[in-house]
């Protein structure tokens, strides 16, 4: 069922869904405030708290969800979201903390995230890491910024230059165009990795550093990290690791091991905390010794007397890049995911997850191309249906996919394959799952050699289907703007 | 086998099979054997259930909250009443363990909440068009000048000194790395010096930025920057709280073509400083500027009304090192919150919430002065907080209201040198008058 | 596909048609094809000065987003609004809805453009 009321669609004016005690002290006259009020109408809607429950009980049966089904979103890392901590984050010891509190009154959550950092950096193979981060992409700028001061700060001024290969996510040029980098894109391998001869060329003393995804966007690890880790140390430039794929190497190896400099992790992808429809996230910073002074403030520190507290007298770093420190309510959920799992429930999440990965490849492979003939990390990409005759498109598998009941995999990423589809399965999906899920995706290649005609008005189950984003885009519709 | 993974034994021998491998670590041999780890992470073994509530609330229990302080700290961040109804909402799967909107047919949840928070800052702040929300206030007040830059193609910032410190920071780090400069404009009775915002103003100058109300509480005179940004062909952008908009004027009725502010006091939590939510809305003229999500109306295949991601091309997936922005997410459960609050609260409660702000921190200035611990700074038109100067030193001051479990005000003088032992009171409609007085006779 | 006569193409796919002391200019039936359904048109201010290879614009669909190189140098004289607020009107003739209207800064940069078979070699083969 289509449930699509607007909430204002609901209002009626005398109706409201909320009542505070009435106010104890004598009326200020309002007009003192300004010389005029606000003179606009409020339309903000009226509802009866029940009303309310309802509306927005009845939106979300709209969406897919973790909890009701599959979601093999490539590089989304769409796990189980364990519920206990979401009790724990929501405990009013955290979650009624107001940030600028003296720390003698909240040495829990100081020493609880000071620790969070500990671990991520044991995780990771860093020397030290922030939390301040709000998100991935986030994080990306935060480490770039960090790069742009340690080259500043040696006065190595020419290094304007960040190298991105065509296989990255789209946020790692983005982030370094932000940082005031100019771009430079090298061509990938057929299979998705470093193109050791297109980097040598790209390297030179005006770059500052290469950004790397490490099992790379084809799912694939980077067999040759430490060669372009020579390399590009040898060149003067820093290692940038994009943590978007970390889940498939947990407590195996450590992108400080492989001679990264600087990485960005997802909190919300590997660590378990919910993605929340888009965010909040968490984008937490490692960084080897040597740039420890120019992490961003405030930075969290303990003393010799096991005493927590920030610190913001740190003439080196590049300053602050959020409100506060970080997104605490998603740390404390990471944290608990980290103590619950233990370094055996780390490594043992990574190895299902590329376990589970690799057998969906094996179930998948006769009826849909592999992108790459290699056994693949965390993450498997196709280049869309085996047989190419059929006129059947990537975005029809992934509409008549919803039909089926489950999310599609990423679709037309990386950009480097025709008509990718990325699915990354995760540790917390079971056999019987991927069984099941594999025995819809093979029927759908079915589908598509004896009824393709069917795919182009799919999904025919979904509360909507293939909602027209051209007219969306050119006559933009962005708010209610009444009946 | 842990707890959150189903796959057996037997299930993994048959899975390696199907593979053709014999172990699970042959998945691995990608990786050089040099770099292979060959020990535990050092980190302590798993625990279950109980053990983890226990550790946690052990360490919940070592701070003290605004449960049991009575707050009257603010400085950017909020102790307003939450209505119950919104966590068991915003916790719900649906919405909680969905990823960002890239299905519309399975979204529209989350799809259609979004439209409705856009919807809502549209109309709180006046302005054309809002996205789906940025990381907090700070980056959004940094993306504006972002815009600002882009469309004046001029490269330098005036922001007030009133503006939050906090904010100003984020700016300057962003600024900086863009190769934009910033000057602050001058102070005067905690409020901006409009002579030295115009005489700092000329036409190389890409935006105004001014606060209201300001950090100390300040309601500015909007409309006068406002000119002064118009006359000099910059833009003007606001930073507003979204509460104070229930009865101050809008942004768009001074003129303002960017309005960023902090969402937070609608409904989310304070949570130690975040998740929060920043908000920004813009004219007509720079919507194609705008950074991050932005959901549209359209129908479907059957001419159905519905809901999608739209103006995707100025993003980095598409646009990547040219895009409008890095940003690639949105604070969607903090939005959705703040939906929430806004739908429960209505046109009536948010000006009853912004009217009793008000009441109850003029009532509460006018007692603390009464006590004669402190002496009155300049400040004749305020919202929710205000500065007063503390006779016996803002440190002992506020020592002595924590000790009485009251978290007292915010200590002017590390942001501001010239304002030693200045203290910035906040008060919300969640204050009630017994609380305030108790506040005065501590400190009498 | 269409390679018509009397417009000359740059490898970026613009097109330019002079007419007289002015020139026209747009995007290919090739550039509009690989785009898409196209959504919007960002078009430069009047009197604005470019060079040749400067980006004067941009067009976008759906999934993707294409900068607009001028193919020549000049001052826009004309900009065509109907495609603010029909971009579509690119997909329908991409040769008869020029996007710009200019006076040319040198009038010999035309001839390093590629005559209409030129471009449909370069189309087919990228050579």
């Amino acid at each position: 069922m289509h449930y699509d009321k607007l909430i204002f669609e609901l209002s009626a004016t005398g109706k409201s869904g909320y009542a505070i005690p009435k106010c104890d002290v004598r009326d200020i006259v309002l007009t003192k405030l300004a010389k005029t009020l606000r003179n606009s109408p409020l339309m903000l809607p009226c509802v009866s708290e029940a009303e309310c429950v309802r509306h927005f009980t009845n939106l979300s049966t709209q969406n897919h969800n973790v909890d009701s089904g599959f979601y093999p979103l490539g590089s989304c890392t769409m796990k189980y979201n364990p519920r206990v901590n979401e009790d724990v984050a929501m405990l009013n010891g955290f979650s009624m903390l107001h940030p600028l509190q003296p720390a003698n009154s909240c040495q829990g959550i100081l020493r609880l995230l000071y620790e969070l950092q500990c671990c991520l950096a044991e995780i990771t193979g860093m020397d030290a890491v922030t939390l301040a981060p709000a998100a991935g992409a986030h994080g990306e700028y935060t480490g770039l910024l960090i790069i742009k001061k340690y080259h500043e700060q040696r006065k190595d001024n020419n290094r304007r230059k960040i190298i991105v290969p065509d296989s990255a996510h789209g946020t790692n040029p983005a982030s370094a165009a932000v940082a005031g980098f100019d771009v430079v894109v090298i061509k990938s391998t057929p299979d998705g990795g470093v193109d050791l001869d297109e980097l040598k060329a790209a390297l030179s003393d005006e770059v500052a550093g290469l950004m790397l995804t490490n099992p790379s966007t084809l799912g694939l690890f980077e067999e040759k990290i430490l060669e372009i880790a020579a390399l590009v140390h040898a060149a003067g430039g820093l290692l940038y690791y994009d943590g978007a794929n970390m889940n498939a190497i947990m407590g195996k190896t450590r992108p400080g091991d492989m001679g990264f400099d600087v990485i960005h992790l997802n909190l919300h992808k590997t660590f378990s905390a919910p993605h929340g429809g888009g965010g909040p996230g968490s984008g937490p910073v490692g960084v080897k010794s040597f740039l420890t002074d120019y992490l961003p403030l405030p930075q969290l520190i303990k003393t010799e007397d096991e005493y927590y507290e920030f610190i913001v007298d740190l003439p080196q770093s590049i300053g602050r890049i959020k409100n506060f420190y970080g997104n605490v309510a998603v740390l404390i959920k990471a944290y608990a995911y980290i103590l619950t799992l233990g370094a055996a429930g780390l490594r043992e999440a990574s190895e299902i997850a590329v376990l589970n990965a690799n057998y969906l490849k094996e179930l998948l492979r006769n009826d849909y191309q592999l992108a790459v003939n290699k056994e693949c990390m965390h993450e498997v990409v196709f280049a869309g249906l085996a047989d190419k005759n059929s006129g059947v498109t990537t975005l029809d598998v992934a509409k008549r996919l919803i039909d089926y009941g489950y999310h599609p995999p990423t679709i037309y990423f990386p950009m480097i394959v025709e008509q990718a589809m990325m699915f990354e399965p995760t540790e917390t999906e079971s056999k019987t799952a991927l069984d099941e899920f594999a025995a819809a995706m093979l029927k759908i290649a079915r589908e598509a050699k004896e009824t393709p005609e069917i795919f182009k008005n799919a999904p025919y189950t979904a509360p909507v289907s293939r909602p027209d984003e051209v007219a969306a885009a050119r006559k933009p519709v962005l708010k209610y703007s009444g009946a | 086998m842990h707890r959150y993974i189903p796959v057996t034994e037997t299930d993994k021998a048959t899975m390696l099979d199907r593979i053709g491998k014999s172990s699970i670590d042959e998945l691995f041999v990608a990786i050089p054997e040099s770099i292979r780890l060959q020990t535990d992470l050092n980190i302590p073994e798993g625990i279950s259930e109980p053990e983890l509530i226990k550790i946690m609330k052990v360490c919940a229990d070592e701070n003290i909250s605004t449960e049991d302080l009575c707050c009257f700290l603010g400085a950017g961040c909020y102790d307003h009443y939450i209505p119950a109804t919104i966590k068991h909402l915003v916790s719900r799967s649906e919405f909680l363990t969905a990823y960002t909107p890239y299905q519309p047919e399975i979204s529209q949840g989350t799809l259609q909440a979004i439209f409705e928070y856009q919807s809502n800052i549209c109309n709180l702040t006046g302005l054309a068009y809002s996205n789906a929300s940025l990381y907090d206030v700070a980056t959004a007040t940094g993306e504006a000048a972002f815009i600002a830059a882009d469309a004046t193609r001029r490269k330098k910032i005036l922001v007030s000194r009133a503006v939050d410190p906090q904010i100003r920071a984020v700016l300057r780090t962003m600024l900086v790395n863009a190769s934009i400069e910033t000057e602050e404009i001058a102070l005067i009775d905690f409020a901006t010096d409009g002579l030295n915002c115009s005489a700092k103003s000329n036409d190389g100058v890409a935006a105004i930025i001014v606060q209201s109300p300001n950090f100390f509480g300040t309601i500015e005179e909007m409309k006068a920057f406002s000119e002064i940004a118009k006359a000099n062909k910059a833009l003007f952008i606001a930073i507003v709280d979204p509460i104070s908009l229930a009865i101050l004027p809008t942004p768009a009725e001074y003129g303002a073509d960017i309005a960023v502010g902090n969402a937070q006091p609608l409904g989310n939590p304070m949570n130690f400083g975040g998740p929060h939510i920043g908000f920004i809305a813009v004219t007509e003229k720079h919507l194609r500027r705008l950074p991050g999500r932005i959901v549209g109306q359209t129908v479907d295949r059957e001419g159905r009304r519905c809901y999608v991601l739209t103006l995707q091309a100025r993003e980095q997936h598409i646009r990547r090192e040219k895009a409008t922005s890095n940003i690639c997410s949105n604070q969607a459960l903090c939005a959705l919150t703040a939906t929430i609050y806004l739908s429960l609260v209505g046109a009536d409660g948010l000006q009853e919430v912004a009217r009793q702000c008000t009441n109850k921190s003029y009532y509460a200035r006018e007692q603390l002065l009464a006590t004669e611990s402190f002496n009155a700074v300049r400040q004749p038109v305020f919202f929710r907080e205000f500065v007063l100067a503390a006779k016996s030193g803002a440190t002992k001051v506020n020592e002595l209201l924590m000790n009485c479990g009251i978290l007292g005000g915010y200590d002017l003088s590390a942001d501001y040198p010239e304002y030693r032992d200045h203290l910035l009171f906040c008060v919300t409609e969640k204050r009630s008058k017994q609380e305030i007085d108790r506040l005065c006779q501590v400190l009498s | 596909m269409k390679f018509p006569n009397g417009y000359s193409y740059s490898k970026d796919h613009e097109w330019v048609k002079v007419v007289g002391d002015y020139a026209y200019i747009g995007i290919s039936d090739f550039a509009q094809h690989s785009l898409g359904e196209i959504v919007f048109v960002d078009l430069p201010e009047v009197d604005t000065e470019f060079s040749a290879g400067d980006t004067f614009g941009a067009v976008e669909s759906v999934k993707a987003a294409s900068d607009l190189y001028m193919p020549i140098g000049g001052k826009v004289l004309e900009i065509n609004e109907a495609l603010s607020a029909e971009p579509g009107l690119l997909n329908t003739d991409s040769y008869e809805n020029w996007i710009v209207k200019i006076e040319m800064t040198d009038r010999a940069e035309v001839d390093a453009l590629l005559e209409p078979i030129q471009y449909e070699q370069f189309v087919n083969t990228g050579k």
